[in-house]
């Protein structure tokens, strides 16, 4: 083999491994992505039943109802909209109501959310990015809720005046275990 | 006064990391040995003041000086000793000084065992070195400085968050960071090999060992980090393809190819321009990992836009960083020299083959990492990239590899006869084979791949003993020569082999975790029991119990299997008054390599508790697998060929050439 063989042999094999690895990912893209949906995002689109989505909003104070067996109930909500949600399980540790979730799973016939995965993946403010990210954007967002994170953001630049959002984000913290 | 020296120090430390940036270099334009020389006194008196700078903010930290605004929000006075000083890398601005001060670490090793590195060489990779620190000590002093007052000092601390009070903590970032930033002197090598313009088998000698230290610390600091997630966040998960995990994961995908592909160079002389590639990627993505974590660009597009100042500064080092070395990659690779030929068999050809499919698997974990955030930005919708995508893409190409696996040791260097090698592993794939029957009798439920994923590792593992058979003699020649020829084995030689046969133990963990975990959720009362996987589990009661810094409730079980009592589990939920917030502490039980796992939810009205029940079979074979890994890695760096500084061996003759 000459050294021009060698090297076309070489730049074959790893063009079929890339081809392979694109092969994949776009065969994968096509199914495996979930999309992130606020209730008012599902209100106007008309999500089929069944198709996967993670839903995220605020947990509707008065909502949640626990029935046999760990089944959970409970509604999200984004100002707009409200969307009844069902669960089976434990809510995780930072599941409170008028606090922000995540919620992954599927419409079913009736129009109920069923959720196989709820997500407590957030941080101290209790609202999940996204959320709060779809709620800045339609304009329920509430200043305090955002307290905390910014004192947190801006604390290592000006200390002095730290102190104050920082009592109210810790009441707030607190008010939030009841 | 503590935090003044802390900050001062740190200050001191960049001045010096900027005489290290520049004198050296013109050092060595000038072929001046003094000027080359500074790089070492600098790089080490570099560690001293970062060293002093690290302990001062660890003792404010233990002091609870709640004066300073950091230790003021992440510290309590009543935290557990052992918290206290975690806790210092619990936050941005600790864990950022924590990464310099490994860094700094590095340089100084560099410098004080680098004896036998050529001047110039020295001098240019001590300068490279100096860059990056200076541009993190720029960084910190700017935009994240953990030594600032608060000019009204509260009388008590806002607690770290709970998740990390944990022994984990302690543990998995300074290993995490030891293997991200170990991957920094690969680069400077690579660095200061395209800007002399010359490179040889030697350089391979240098960067190996020190590739391999940093990959050894990724290694176990990755798979920490895993188990840590899966006893600390109660739903008993080890991998959720996270961001921040994939952040981990790309560099030890890179840096695995780069240990491959330098051992080529360093055998072969080959694949030079490609391993300078590597080391420059490996380091980058490094860089993109911190990028990522610390900018909080992951969580949200949106909250990075709204506090930009870490995120662009950060943004700047990794486009400067990455820009300039690979537009010095591309004007200075040309002028390498080729290395030996190989025929696309053999056992150069198979370690191409492990870097593409590295390479191409980090190219997928890259992609399903930044797409998300490239299509917030561009598309504004939001969507998560998450398992089944992994599974689609990573999965069958990982599993292309570890089918290559057996086949890349038995290989001859130059030309290779594939053949003979499938006949010498025909007893292994028959043993893989063997097992896929045994476990698809014995199994039930599940996916029909499990067995043959089993049958995979096992086929992984059956190789490496073989490889080891063949090279020993066993059971061809006389017991005493077998035994004389293994002692004589090199121990890169035993590196290997373990390393391989834990990457088959780890797929053999995974596959039975995911396929045959019992899970049990309920909600239960006092003397109820609980059936998992042929175990009761009784629960007898519930109590409450104060910790130093919290409340806990604790449920105690009586577990026992056909009517013998074998443990008691006492999983429990910590609420943290401070923060507010509340833990699950899960309990574990350990059978063999099979886990039982418990965590708490809540209390329900009548007095009843919700409980989470998992039984785990084989699941501690997940981390036992990358422990073996490491410890093969260990092995290799203990070669007495790859030691620094180790005497000449008689055989090795053209170790260590002189550069110039």
């Amino acid at each position: 083999m000459t050294r021009k063989q060698r090297r076309m042999t070489i730049i074959g094999g790893s063009l079929a491994v890339l081809a392979l690895a694109a092969a994949l990912v776009l065969n994968a893209l096509r199914d495996s992505i979930v999309f992130f949906s606020t209730p008012t995002m599902v209100a106007e689109k008309h999500v089929q039943p069944g198709k996967r989505f993670r839903l995220g909003g605020l947990v509707q104070p008065g909502s949640l109802q626990r029935g046999d067996n760990l089944a959970v109930t409970f509604e999200v909500a984004d100002g707009s909209a409200k969307l009844p949600v069902a669960y089976k399980g434990i809510l995780p540790d930072l599941f409170r109501e008028g606090q922000g979730v995540v919620a992954e799973g599927a419409l079913d016939a009736n129009g109920v959310f069923k959720a196989d995965t709820v997500l407590a993946k957030h941080d101290e403010t209790y609202m999940p990015k996204d959320v709060a990210d779809a709620l800045k954007k339609q304009g329920h967002w509430k200043d305090d809720y955002g307290a905390q994170a910014s004192d947190k953001a801006s604390g290592g630049a000006k200390p002095s005046g730290d102190a104050k959002p920082a009592t109210t984000a810790q009441g707030n913290s607190q008010g939030a275990v009841r | 006064m503590i935090a003044e020296a802390g900050h001062y120090a740190l200050v001191l430390a960049l001045a010096l990391a900027l005489i290290q940036s520049f004198v050296p270099v013109i050092g060595a334009r000038l072929r001046d040995p003094a000027l080359m020389n500074v790089a070492r006194s600098t790089a080490l008196a570099q560690l001293l003041f970062v060293g002093a700078s690290f302990i001062a903010l660890v003792t404010l930290h233990v002091n609870s000086d709640f004066s300073v605004a950091n230790v003021y929000e992440n510290s309590h006075s009543m935290k557990p000793l052992i918290y206290k000083i975690t806790g210092v890398w619990g936050n941005h601005e600790g864990s950022m000084l924590l990464w310099v001060s490994i860094l700094a670490l590095f340089g100084g090793l560099v410098a004080a065992f680098g004896n036998n590195l050529p001047l110039s060489l020295r001098a240019h990779v001590l300068s490279v070195q100096a860059w990056i620190a200076s541009a993190f000590y720029l960084f910190i002093l700017i935009t994240s400085n953990p030594f600032l007052r608060i000019a009204n000092p509260p009388i008590e601390g806002r607690d770290l968050n709970p998740v990390l009070q944990d022994i984990g903590l302690a543990v998995h970032p300074p290993m995490l960071y030891l293997g991200y930033v170990g991957f920094s002197i690969s680069f400077s090598f690579a660095i200061a090999a395209l800007i002399e313009g010359r490179i040889d088998a030697a350089w391979a000698r240098w960067v190996r060992p020190w590739t391999l230290v940093a990959w050894i610390f990724l290694t176990l600091g990755i798979a920490m980090g895993s188990y840590w997630a899966y006893y600390e966040l109660g739903w008993g998960g080890w991998w959720f393809w996270d961001p921040v995990e994939n952040a981990s994961l790309m560099p030890w995908l890179a840096g695995t190819a780069l240990l491959h592909s330098a051992l080529v160079m360093e055998k072969r002389n080959a694949l030079k321009v490609w391993t300078i590639l590597l080391s420059i990627l490996t380091f980058s993505l490094s860089l993109l990992g911190t990028f990522l974590v610390r900018s909080g660009v992951i969580t949200s597009v949106h909250a990075f836009a709204n506090d930009p100042t870490r995120g662009v500064f950060i943004l700047l080092i990794l486009c400067l960083f990455i820009g300039g070395s690979l537009s010095l990659f591309a004007g200075r690779a040309t002028s390498l020299k080729q290395g030996g030929l190989f025929a696309p068999i053999s056992r150069e050809g198979a370690l191409v083959l492990n870097n593409l499919l590295l390479t191409v698997a980090c190219a997928v974990v890259l992609f399903g990492t930044l797409y998300p955030l490239a299509m917030e930005v561009l598309a504004d919708f939001k969507m998560s990239v998450g398992a089944p995508f992994y599974n689609l893409t990573f999965v069958p190409l990982f599993a292309l590899l570890l089918l290559a696996v057996p086949f890349g040791p038995m290989l001859a260097w130059k030309r290779g006869d594939l053949l003979g090698v499938t006949q010498r592993l025909l007893a292994a794939g028959v043993a893989g084979l063997v097992v896929v029957a045994i476990v698809w009798a014995w199994t039930r439920g599940g996916s029909a791949l499990a067995p043959l994923a089993i049958g995979l590792g096992v086929f992984v593992i059956a190789g490496v003993v073989t490889d080891i058979v063949e090279r020993t003699g066993l059971f061809r020649l006389p017991f005493a020569t077998a035994l004389h020829r293994a002692r004589g084995l090199p121990r890169s030689a035993w590196g290997t082999a373990f390393a391989h046969a834990g990457l088959g133990i780890a797929l053999i963990g995974i596959v039975c975790e995911t396929t045959w975990n019992s899970e049990y959720i309920a909600t239960m009362k006092p003397n109820d029991v609980a059936q998992v996987a042929g175990y009761d589990l009784k629960l007898d009661g519930l109590l409450e119990r104060q910790g130093p810094n919290y409340r806990e409730m604790v449920a105690q079980f009586n577990v026992s299997r056909g009517g013998e009592a074998l443990s008691v589990m006492t999983p429990s939920k910590r609420s943290f008054t401070t923060r507010g917030a509340s833990t699950t502490e899960a309990a574990l039980l350990t059978r063999g390599a099979s886990q039982l796992y418990i965590s708490l939810g809540d209390v329900t009205a009548e007095g009843a508790i919700a409980v989470r029940i998992y039984h785990k079979p084989f699941v501690l074979l997940i981390w036992w697998g990358p422990v073996l890994m490491a410890f093969g890695g260990m092995l290799s760096l203990s070669d007495r060929r790859l030691r620094v500084g180790a005497p000449k061996p008689a055989r090795a003759k053209q170790r260590l050439q002189p550069a110039e």
